[in-house]
Parts: C-alpha cells; structure tokens; sequence
C-alpha cells in the first residue's frame, strides 16, 4: 500500500461522515442519536479526490449519444481556453452492443478517478431484458445513491413561473429501477419495486445534511404511501425517523399526483422535495420543464465514494444531434459542479458566471428557449465573457 | 352496451355457419355501432341514468346537475342510490345489492365524491365499485376553461388511464425486516383492453392522434408488454397516429407546451400522475371531468375532487366539475347537441365573471351559479 493511500485510508477512518460530493459536517453516534457538529464550508473536513501529477485532476469523460459527444467536446474545450487543471480520460461507450464490455470499463476509470462527467447513454427499450440500461448499471455499480438537482428560474429565460427555486433529491439506485422483472405466467408480467430501510435511511440523511448546508428550511417527501402502503410506507417512515434529528428543518409530506399538481399551478411553495426513484424521475423533469427545459439545469448523482455529473434530464438529445443546436448550458453548469466537487471553486465560478450571464444578460438563446443562437454562437459568447473579466486565458 | 348481446348471438350463429371469421365474438369485440344509431333502454325517449350523490358536497352539486339537465330539457331520468359498504355472506365488503342492480340495468351512472373511510375496515368505495363493474379504463379529457385564467391556455388533451392493475395491484410483502417490495402487475388482457378502447375514444371524439406512455428503458418486460398491445392496436386503427414516448419526456414537454398532446393512453401509475398533472394546468380537480368505463357497456362519470367536509351544506360549492363529467356523459350516451349547450353555458358563465363561487374567484352561492347557468341553457334554446 502506497504511503498516499495509506493516508487517504486513515484520513477516511478518522472522518466516518465523509459523502463523496459534498462536504459532510461531522457526524458523531451517541446513544442511537446523531450528532452534527457544524461546519462552515471553509472548515470542511473533506477531501478531494486526490490529484494525480502537478496538481492536475483526471476525470472520466463518457460523452454518450446523441448531443453527448458535440457537448463534451465544447466542456474539454472550455477547460482548456481557461486552462483548468483537469484531465479528462476519454472513455466511449458504444451503448448499440450487447455486451457490457465498454460500460464495465467506465465504470473502472471511475472508480480510478473517482470523478466522471458524462452524457446520456441510449438504450433502445426494444431490445430483450437481458439488455439493460447502461446509465442503471452505471449508477448502481457504483452506487450513487442520491440524484441531486437544483432547479431555479433564470432571469431572461421566459417561462410561464417565476421565482421557482427547488432542490430535488432523489433516491437513484433501487425503487422501480430495480429491474427485477420476470413472466411467471404467459401474458403475466411482475415488476418488483424494492424500497429497503438502509437506502432509505441513507437518501433521507443526505438530503437534511444537504438541506443545512445550503440553507433550506423545509423538505418535502413525495410518496404514494396511500396505494403501496408497505413500500413507500417505510420510505415515509425512514424519512419521519431522520426528520425528528433535524428539528431545525421543517418536514412534510406530499402525494405524488398532488405533488405534480401543485408544481404546475404554484411551483414556489416547494423548497425542497425528497423522493424515491420513479417519482424523482417524473418531479425533476416536470420541475425542469417549469424552469426552462432539459438544456438548463444540471445534475448531479453523488455516492459515498464516487460522484458523477452529467445533466439534469438525461435527455440524449437525439434529434438535435450534431446540429450544432443543442443548449450546452446544462452540459456546462454540470462541469461547473465538477470542478466544485474538485475544489476547483475559483474556475468553477468563472465558467458558471460567464455561463449564466450568457443566458440571462446576453441572452444568447439556443433554439429550445425560443432563440437562433447556435450552440457555437453560444460558447462563443462564454469564451468572451471569460476572457474580459477572468484571469489569464489561452489567446482565442 | 345495452343491445349488443343481439348482436353478439347473430355474430356467432353467422361464425357457425361459416360466413364470418371463425374467432368467436364476445360482447367487447363487437364493433360498435356509430353512437348515434346504438339502440337505447329508453322509456318514453327517456332514458334512466344511476345517480350517486355522493358525501359532503355531494348531494348540493348533484342537485344543481340535476337542475341545470332539467332546465336544458335532457331526456334523462335519474335513479338516486346510495353506496355504502356492506358486508356479503361471505365476509367480503360489496356495495348495496340494489345499486349494483341499478347500475347492471340502466349502464350508466354519475357519481359525486365519496368519503374515503379510515380505519373503517373496509376498502374505499371507489375501489369497491372498480371491482364490482370491472372499470378498467379512466378517461379524463383537459380542455382549458376560457375565463379560468391558469398559466397554460390551449390545453386540449385527454388522458386514458388503465385502472386495474399496473402499480396499484396492492401486491407487497416485507421480504426480510427492512426491505420491502412491491409488485406491479401488467398483463396481456388488460394492455390489450384499454389500448383498443384508447383508439376506440380517439375514433369516436374525432381524435388525430394516440400516445403511450412508458418507462420500457427501465421496465423492460413490464412496460415492454404494454406496448406491444398498444402497438398491436395501433395496427388496426391506421388513421390514428400512434407515437410513443417516455414518462419523463411527458412530463417535461407536458410543462412547456402541452398543446402537442392529444390521446395519451398508460398504466395505472403513470395515468394517476399524469391525470392530476393535467387537472393542474387546467385549473384543478374542481374544474376537471373524469369518466370510467366497465365491461359490459358500463360507465361511471364522477368529479374527482374531495368531499370538501368544510364547506358541506353550505351552498358554497363549486359544481363545475360534476357538471362537466354530466356533459363528458351525454357525450357517451349520443346525446351530443344537449351535452354541446350544456357546455357552452357553463364556459360561458364562467367567462362572464359575473356569478362565480368562491373557488373560481368569485363569491357566488353554489344555487346562483347552478341559476346562472339554467339560465344561459334556456337562452341557449
């Protein structure tokens, strides 16, 4: 054992609360309760992937399909203008062949590096059920076991809302994602949705920790606790037990049908919303929708040992394929998340800024918010406002 | 429906003698005449209609329903019944013989909301009554109500759900303490059902175009199952359009631009979200319409709010939504120039924003509301 690893190895046993992502507070068990000691970020006790050479970070890049590759192309390029200390280890995933040869290779570089930005991978839901969905494997291999997303309204952006500031956090492994499937009957068909009280235990604590460290005073669950009365019953129930260690966060509980209501005729009364998988996927893209589309917000999915980031909708895109017309915004603001996963904060913020005053100042707008703005014309204007308020950049 | 088991004998008979395909047809297969001509149970042109009042503010909307089809002159009698659980010899919960006679005579029932029972021992009365008449599909049209102003105008979609199985089948065991499972059940039959009854609709409502909706990236044998029946389906009705598309693709483009949708047919689960996703851009469930079709030619149109518990006997309620399923069933019936004036005074009185109840922005009594609109319905004439 190296003597670096070492240290990462008694580093971790000395800070039991570490989440790969975001920083921890420290967490003590005493008596069956636990214990957060408070923290300002500046004093976080985490520590980040180490960096290989020269303090250069390597990153596994999986560009995907559809827009996955163009975009991935514009972020590496991007990196490089503002000369940002990371790597990207390229690693494509042909998602058309049946074996798994080349998502189990992705999953290795990241667990080498430990960091991944990627695009959406394909699955063509006509294929037998022994093909299953990379992105499932990927996200469950490596156990990523919380979806993070932050939808808010930009100004500039026209949408039917306004002031819509939501925080998604969704469970990402299990639930209806368990691909549990088998015909034991011809013309019978079971599903198995596993809801298990560690996972759930696990998402509800993520989500407080978060909720406190970015200042959110209410969490809402989202359920169906009515109609799978054992299932989401014991998320609900999970979620109950760790809301009672947080008495400084506010906690209720939501329906799903009403839940999806509520979002679309007054999205501002959420603050924060918690849920299991399947009912994630459909709140986090109704909330996307709410604020602009799939090429706005970013996502992240987070594990105890690995984080990767890619956008918020995980859509591919495919029909705006090499276009040059896919919205990079969302593609962008994910690396920006990556960099502050790497403590790379003053680049993260210099990419975010000139990212987002190119939609909401410049208002450089792509097709799908209503503008004519290539996604060319768009980096381009990023490159720009880069450059006449950054730090040293690489000549254009 | 009501004459076709005629038919279904001729059918057979006409099977036997070789002259048509040899599946034998049951009373579902048999295609339906165009509305207008079905044969109905009528009794002087009058024909017989269950009606179900409901709990809380039941009775008051079911009374102003019941006003504003007298004012417009329906043809329509109403049988009033009461749904209360009662236990059968065997233990088991059912609804009160006498309804359930009812409703197998006349076919066709409007319901108002019914109180959800806690801890009472016995399921909701919703779910008795889906057993009892086999309901298996939802039919919920959203069609924005000019004059209610939400944040999404030109909404004109209608979402079938099938309502049986699928998430909801109330399947789940503790495996091991701390981990539990659910199971969603999908089979041939009911895909295949309310698939055929999704192009049905779309063929009868002058519809252009059918999408499911599904997870079968994830699901793949489960939602891979559905649609294939839908696809199945979708063979034998080559003027619809038939599209499918994921649950999150919905969701998202359902948000910012829901004119591109039409018919959208799905599972259980998937249609209860979407549902009341599309009730919200159109106003809520107090504004909204649902219908709920059975074997055997039954139909149960109903308001999908709550029983408002706060407001009951108070002439404070909003009858919209009742009212607006009332219409979704004359449509039903055939009875289409009534159902047409029906509508047109109720979106009209609304539009006008002289008489509205409390819920629409207005501080009107439910019974000038209901009076408003007979009025209109009589100018309509």
């Amino acid at each position: 054992m190296t003597l670096r690893a070492a240290l990462c190895a008694v580093s971790r046993a000395v800070r039991p609360g570490r989440c790969g992502g975001l920083p921890l507070s420290r967490t003590f068990q005493v008596c069956g309760a636990t214990i957060h000691a408070s923290h300002p970020r500046q004093g976080s006790t985490y520590t980040p992937p180490p960096a290989r050479y020269g303090g250069r970070h390597t990153v596994t890049l999986i560009p995907g399909d559809g827009i996955g590759p163009e975009l991935a192309d514009h972020v590496r390029e991007l990196f490089w203008f503002c000369c940002v200390p990371v790597d990207f280890e390229l690693v494509n995933v042909d998602s058309s062949l049946t074996a798994e040869d080349d998502i189990n290779n992705a999953i290795m570089s990241i667990r080498r590096n430990g960091v991944a930005l990627k695009g959406n991978l394909e699955t063509n839901h006509n294929r037998p059920p022994s093909y299953k969905s990379r992105n499932n494997l990927l996200r469950t291999s490596l156990d990523l076991y919380a979806n993070v997303m932050h939808c808010h309204s930009l100004p500039g952006v026209r949408t039917r809302h306004r002031n819509v500031d939501i925080m998604i956090i969704r469970e990402n492994t299990e639930g209806e994602y368990s691909s549990l499937e088998h015909e034991s009957v011809p013309g019978v068909v079971e599903c198995l949705k596993i809801i298990t009280r560690v996972n759930s235990l696990r998402i509800a604590d993520f989500a407080f920790q978060t909720a406190r460290q970015n200042g959110r005073r209410r969490i809402t669950a989202v359920h169906k606790a009515n109609i799978m009365k054992l299932g989401d019953g014991l998320f609900l129930e999970c979620c109950k037990e760790v809301a009672s260690g947080y008495p400084d966060i506010a906690f209720d509980t939501l329906i799903v049908d009403n839940a999806t209501m509520q979002l679309v005729s007054r999205p501002q009364q959420f603050d924060m919303m918690l849920m299991p998988n399947l009912y994630g996927n459909v709140v986090s893209n109704v909330c996307a929708g709410l604020v602009g589309g799939p090429g706005l917000v970013p996502g992240a999915n987070l594990g105890e040992h690995y984080a990767v980031f890619e956008t918020g909708t995980r859509n591919t895109g495919r029909s705006i394929a090499n276009r040059n017309s896919a919205n990079p915004t969302a593609m962008l603001l994910a690396s920006c998340l990556l960099l502050d996963h790497l403590k790379l904060h003053a680049y993260a913020h210099m990419i975010r800024r000139a990212t987002l005053s190119t939609v909401t100042e410049t208002r450089m707008h792509t097709a799908d918010l209503g503008g004519q703005a290539s996604t060319s014309d768009v980096i381009k204007s990023i490159r720009n406002a880069i450059q006449s308020t950054g730090p040293l950049t690489q000549s254009i | 429906m009501a004459g076709s088991t005629w038919r279904t004998a001729v059918f057979n008979l006409l099977r036997r003698w070789g002259l048509k395909d040899t599946k034998a047809f049951t009373a579902d297969q048999v295609p339906q005449a165009p509305r207008q001509q079905r044969p109905q149970a009528s009794d002087h042109g009058m024909q017989t209609v269950t009606l179900i009042p409901g709990d809380g503010i039941g009775p008051e909307i079911s009374t102003a329903v019941m006003r504003i089809f007298e004012a417009a002159q329906v043809p329509i009698q109403w049988d009033e019944r009461n749904v209360t659980a009662i236990q059968g010899p065997g233990g088991n919960w059912m609804i009160p013989p006498n309804t359930k006679e009812s409703m197998d005579r006349n076919k066709i029932g409007l319901k108002g909301p019914l109180k959800t029972p806690v801890a009472a021992g016995h399921p909701s009365m919703n779910l008795l009554l889906r057993k009892t008449f086999d309901l298996y599909a939802n039919v919920r049209p959203c069609m924005s109500i000019e004059g209610y102003k939400t944040p999404y105008t030109d909404v004109d979609l209608v979402t079938i759900r099938e309502n049986t199985e699928g998430e909801y089948s109330g399947i789940e065991h503790v495996i091991v303490d701390g981990v539990v499972q659910s199971i969603k059940l999908i089979t041939e039959d009911a895909s295949e059902r309310i698939a055929k009854y999704a192009f049905e609709y779309a063929v009868n409502n002058q519809r252009s175009s059918v999408t499911a909706v599904h997870k079968a990236n994830i699901m793949r044998m489960s939602d891979g199952l559905f649609l294939r029946k839908c696809r199945e389906a979708a063979e034998n009705y080559k003027d619809i359009k038939f599209t499918e598309m994921y649950l999150d693709t919905v969701c998202l483009n359902m948000v910012q631009d829901p004119t591109q949708f039409d018919v959208l047919v799905m599972p259980n689960l998937y249609g209860d979200i979407l549902s009341d996703l599309c009730a919200g851009l159109i106003g809520g469930l107090g504004v909204t319409p649902s219908g709920n079709i059975g074997t055997n030619g039954v139909a149960i149109f109903e308001s999908v709010h709550g029983t408002a518990p706060d407001i009951a006997g108070a002439d404070l309620a909003n009858p919209t939504a009742l009212l607006l399923s009332a219409v979704m069933m004359l449509r039903h019936m055939g009875l289409h120039a009534h159902a047409q004036r029906i509508q047109t005074a109720c979106f009209n009185t609304i539009q006008d924003k002289r008489v509205l109840t409390k819920d629409l922005g207005g501080n009107a009594k439910c019974s000038e509301f209901t009076a408003a609109i007979c009025e209109r319905v009589q100018d309509l004439d």
